[in-house]
């Protein structure tokens, strides 16, 4: 029986009415073979294809569109190799747990397992990497699987979905309704705001001597921004970030110690191996963040907000454990302390110690002292960047420079591929960036090894007209690796020379962008001006001292009191 | 320590796949493995049995509920709960007397004896692993040729 809402339509046509059903207005992608038939229909429908020259790059932007905008980004590839390519941007949203949709054609449904052209059995290969994955075997399955696609990538804790489609599927027609409300009788995003283990929460740091507030990447998803604020003044606990959690809370703030972990701030690490009581919120103690897992816990009492209940007790144990969303579970906390806190505290003994080191080593760390130093270079993008801009990295030694020099201070306008640690990751995730905020700066602090990776964006942002920044902080070499080498490998130094190769002014004006070298803060100053202005990507090339760490550091496999300091 | 783990998954296609590969991507071990459909068909019931310390099967039961296929992951009491696992063993057997002595062991733990190949008989025995390595124990110095079990169920 035909009801009224049931419409005779191929599969491409489906998937775009279901995508326009959730409002999607722009797609990352590349055709090829076993996806020609969902183009087709793209190309008769009002979403905005962005054509990249590298899936893993469409990945990326689809990454960064979904980690600013909060909904999901799109991304399309065909099958075999596409899907391939697809991989590693989708391993990098879930491990930062970034909404995703990722499509994917694939060779019809009865060449399915016989080594068909372009053939890769990509569900199974992305298993562990995705949230959830869907095939769709006929037409009248691709408006449910969407819906279920959305809510999944975008609810509870967020991650990549992958939509793979049978090539048949997308182009035979069958009679399909368009669900308002999909059934998942084993996905439950969302529990109730667990008041018991809230005041317990409360009880726990109200007793506390020398508590901190450890801000995680959940925060920024969530938006606690304000919640978080409000306890930190009222209670006034300083606050430390993972590095995914920077931005959560504005690092010009006086409570603000800024990141702990491998290349935190030297002042946010000493202080913290002096806590009694840490209230982490949204984070999964990552190695990176923490140190050793056992060392970091000890005469240590935690209290973990996450909404993921498996993160709870993981890597660290909790003393108290408050699953739910962060930002809600704040919010009642933040009554409950109203209620219990009958004055606004303005500072303590603990307070006064806290400020006392943060002071130090503010004032102490030793520097690069060239005039072209990570640090100088950094604080200059911060001086002449606006506020609410928003910026990406990529990884390697820039990224850990931007950790220790580059103050994220409006909510949620930092982001970096933390947990994989793709290279490659922060250029097309600018771009992503820039078509969910076109109203807003968007820059990419670079390094060239990392650059180089997926310096083709560079065609995309000048064809499709979103033009980013790339402050390329370029040490001519793989500096990270380069680093390791002369700390932990006696200077046996190999692979990591780039000997600045390609020229990159000459790389950006030949995809018709802007190339501008920077070889002191006042060009580089004006430099950074001109790309505000620009309507094309720039391209800042800063030739730094290739020799210079990033310090101070946590060895891997080391503790937070092991910091090693500039000498 | 070892644990029963009881999950019931949606029955649909590579659910098997992916529980298996959860606990090959996060270090964890199955010990074994039984699954079968539901009275209702839309579910299938997995039992997995596994080693590991208090903490990893606690993690373990958190990162199997968080899977959006399971429905519900239950670990069960051993004392509080009926859990068995049946198991067919080839024994090698030299004529009469090994016969008589072989079948008067089956007897003592509930084994069922059939004729196996010339020279060997099969037995059948559904019990718990600890009774199933009793009677392999006391079948062994007749020689095993062979054996098949289906891994733990429970309720």
């Amino acid at each position: 029986m035909m009801n009224d809402k049931m419409e005779i339509m191929n599969g491409g046509k489906a998937l775009m009415k279901a995508l326009e059903k959730e409002g999607v207005k722009e797609v990352f992608g590349l055709p090829g073979g076993a996806n020609l038939p969902m183009y087709d229909e793209l190309f008769k429908s009002n979403i905005r294809h962005i054509l990249v020259r590298h899936e893993q790059s469409a990945a990326h932007m689809a990454d960064g569109f979904g980690r600013v905008s909060r909904k999901p980004g799109v991304c399309f590839a065909t099958s075999g190799p596409g899907a391939t390519n697809l991989l590693t941007g989708i391993a990098t949203a879930q491990a930062d747990s970034a909404p995703m949709v990722a499509v994917t054609g694939q060779v019809p449904v009865n060449m399915i397992g016989r080594d068909a052209f372009q053939e890769s059995d990509i569900i199974g290969m992305s298993n562990p990497s995705v949230k959830y994955a869907f095939q769709p075997r006929a037409v009248e399955e691709i408006p449910e699987v969407v819906k279920k696609g959305f809510y999944i990538a975008e609810t509870g804790r967020p991650g990549p979905v992958l939509l793979d489609i049978p090539k048949d599927v997308q182009q035979n027609e069958a009679k399909v309704t368009f669900p308002d409300e999909v059934r998942m009788p084993g996905y439950h995003p969302w529990t109730d705001v667990d008041m018991v283990n809230i005041e317990r929460a409360v009880d726990l740091l109200l007793s506390s001597e020398k508590p901190i507030i450890l801000a995680g990447g959940g925060t920024i998803i969530s938006s606690a921004f304000a919640e978080l604020q409000s306890i930190a003044e009222m209670l006034m606990i300083p606050v430390v970030t993972t590095f995914k959690g920077k931005g959560a809370f504005p690092e010009n703030h006086p409570l603000s110690l800024g990141p702990i972990g491998m290349h935190g701030h030297a002042e946010a690490n000493k202080i913290m191996t002096e806590v009694d009581c840490v209230l982490a919120i949204g984070t999964r103690f990552s190695d990176r963040s923490v140190g050793t897992f056992e060392e970091f816990e000890r005469n240590l009492k935690i209290i973990h907000m996450d909404v993921d209940p498996a993160e709870i007790g993981k890597n660290q144990t909790a003393q108290v454990a408050v699953v739910g969303d962060v930002k809600a579970s704040l919010r009642v906390m933040l009554k409950l302390l109203a209620k219990k806190v009958l004055k606004k505290s303005d500072g303590n003994k603990w307070l006064e110690h806290v400020n006392e080191v943060k002071d130090y080593w503010r004032e102490n760390l030793k520097l690069h002292p060239g005039e072209m130093s990570a640090a100088k270079i950094l604080r200059k993008l911060r001086e002449v960047l606006p506020k609410e801009s928003i910026v990406t990295t990529e990884v390697g030694q820039h990224q850990m420079w931007a950790s220790l020099f580059f103050d994220a201070i409006h909510p949620g306008t930092f982001f970096s591929s933390t947990g994989l640690g793709t290279m490659g990751w922060g250029f097309p995730a600018a771009i992503g960036a820039k078509v969910a905020r076109p109203d807003v700066a968007v820059v990419d602090i670079a390094g060239d090894g990392s650059f180089n990776m997926t310096e083709n964006s560079l065609a995309t942002s000048v064809l499709e007209d979103i033009p980013v920044i790339v402050f390329l902080i370029n040490n001519f070499s793989l500096g990270m690796v380069a680093q390791w080498q002369r700390t932990f490998y006696e200077k046996r130094m190999i692979g990591i020379d780039l000997k600045n190769c390609p020229d990159y002014v000459k790389l950006a004006e030949s995809y018709g962008a802007q190339g501008i070298r920077a070889q002191s803060l006042d060009e580089l100053g004006k430099a950074v001006k001109a790309g505000l202005n620009s309507d094309v990507a720039t391209v800042i090339d800063i030739p730094i001292d290739p020799e210079e760490d990033v310090l101070p550091f946590v060895a891997p496999g080391t503790s937070l009191k092991d910091m090693i300091l500039p000498s | 320590m070892w644990a029963i783990l009881s999950i019931r998954v949606e029955n649909k296609p590579g659910i098997l796949f992916k529980v298996t590969h959860l606990f090959r991507a996060r270090n964890f071990n199955i010990d074994s493995i039984s699954v079968g459909v539901m009275e209702n068909p839309e579910f299938s019931k997995m039992t997995i049995t596994t080693v590991g310390t208090e903490k990893q099967i606690a993690q373990i039961v958190k990162q199997l509920d968080k899977m959006i296929d399971t429905i519900e992951v239950k670990r069960l009491d051993e004392k509080e709960s009926v859990y068995k696992e049946l198991v067919l063993f080839r024994i090698k057997s030299n004529g009469e007397s090994d016969n008589t002595e072989i079948s008067k062991l089956a007897s003592t733990y509930g084994a069922k004896i059939h004729n196996g190949q010339e020279g060997s008989l099969i037995a059948e025995l559904t019990s718990t692993p600890d009774k199933i390595k009793a009677f392999e124990e006391s079948i062994k110095p007749f020689g095993i040729l062979d054996s098949a079990r289906t891994g733990v169920t429970a309720l």
